[in-house]
């Protein structure tokens, strides 16, 4: 996280020395960017908030350790798809579940679908891209990570 | 219609900071829950959204249109998506971060294939995640993940880009 602070620290200030006019207009496209799509970003924060509380990781663990694979996945794409998990919990998660004997497969559908499927920033991605764009974007990637995960499935030996 | 539909929203918001005022008055476990789970996020995205936003601000003003349109536009190839997959490595945060980006970048001309490439290559190639988690799941898991992946995101990304560009595609108004 901090580089993210030096390095747009450094670069505003190194704007700033340059071209002062230039940067103050910078600041104020920054501010009336995020202004623009604040109001998308908190409906994305307040569905996140009701379908977190519904879908907790405890109940996600639960369901993940299901014996059959192929419902595995089908459960690790949905849960995928509807929770956003920033990733220093999800990749933990996945781990503990993997220790516990959770395939690679059923995990693979779950982060793939956390990380590119995002039925929760649909408000924010709609905002940008159009309702249209952003529902097939969405389809595509869950297909994406279906391939995906049967090739991790295929490469980790766990099809039979 | 667009207004009602725009009040509705207003309304269903202010209902639900009600509800979660009144839960915290009252004691309302669920909704001191659903309360905090709104203040985790929005704290996660306050770190970082302003630095992206004030990056984006500084590209507008700094970057020429006709080096973007140069490496990542209609007339960029095969590097134009080198480019983009190198760049989604290094952004913070995730998809939220990567649609104002990409916003951007459409705006200096970049070519729609590519920006479609960059937002779904942020979901899955940002370089310090990818280290993360083969740290819990193995450089094999990784590795297989984005070998599958990366070329299925450039080839549904080229056909989403001729797909909308013959029908009028407008983004963002």
């Amino acid at each position: 996280m901090y580089y993210l602070y030096s390095a747009t620290g450094l670069t505003l200030l190194i704007s700033f020395v340059v071209n002062r006019a230039k940067t103050l207009k910078a600041v104020k496209i920054a501010f009336k960017q995020l202004a623009t799509i604040f109001p998308a970003f908190l409906t994305m924060l307040i569905l996140v908030s009701i379908v977190l509380f519904f879908v907790p990781d405890k109940i996600i663990s639960n369901y993940l350790g299901n014996n059959n694979k192929l419902i595995g996945v089908v459960l690790a794409s949905l849960f995928g798809s509807i929770t956003l998990m920033p990733g220093f919990i999800a990749f933990p998660l996945s781990g503990i579940l993997l220790k516990k004997g959770v395939s690679y497969m059923v995990l693979s559908s779950f982060t793939t679908t956390l990380m590119m499927v995002g039925i929760l920033t649909y408000p924010v991605e709609k905002k940008y891209f159009g309702a249209k764009v952003t529902i097939i974007r969405n389809v595509v990637s869950l297909l994406i990570s279906l391939i995906v995960a049967l090739s991790v499935g295929f490469f980790f030996g766990e099809f039979l | 219609m667009k207004i009602q539909k725009k009040q509705i929203g207003t309304l269903a918001g202010i209902i639900y900071f009600l509800f979660i005022i009144v839960s915290f008055m009252v004691g309302f476990k669920p909704g001191e829950q659903i309360g905090h789970n709104f203040i985790d996020f929005s704290v996660e995205m306050l770190k970082i959204l302003p630095c992206a936003f004030i990056l984006i601000g500084l590209f507008e003003v700094w970057v020429k249109k006709e080096s973007v349109e140069k490496h990542l536009g209609e007339d960029s190839g095969v590097m134009g998506y080198i480019w983009v997959i190198l760049l989604s490595g290094t952004t913070v945060g995730g998809l939220y971060v990567a649609f104002p980006v990409a916003y951007s970048l459409f705006k200096k001309g970049a070519k729609l294939s590519v920006i479609f490439t960059y937002v779904s290559s942020c979901a899955i190639c940002r370089i310090p995640m990818t280290i993360f988690e083969s740290s819990f799941m193995g450089i094999k898991f990784s590795l297989i993940r984005l070998l599958v992946s990366i070329p299925l995101v450039i080839i549904s990304s080229i056909w989403l880009g001729n797909y909308i560009e013959t029908r009028n595609y407008k983004i963002m108004k």
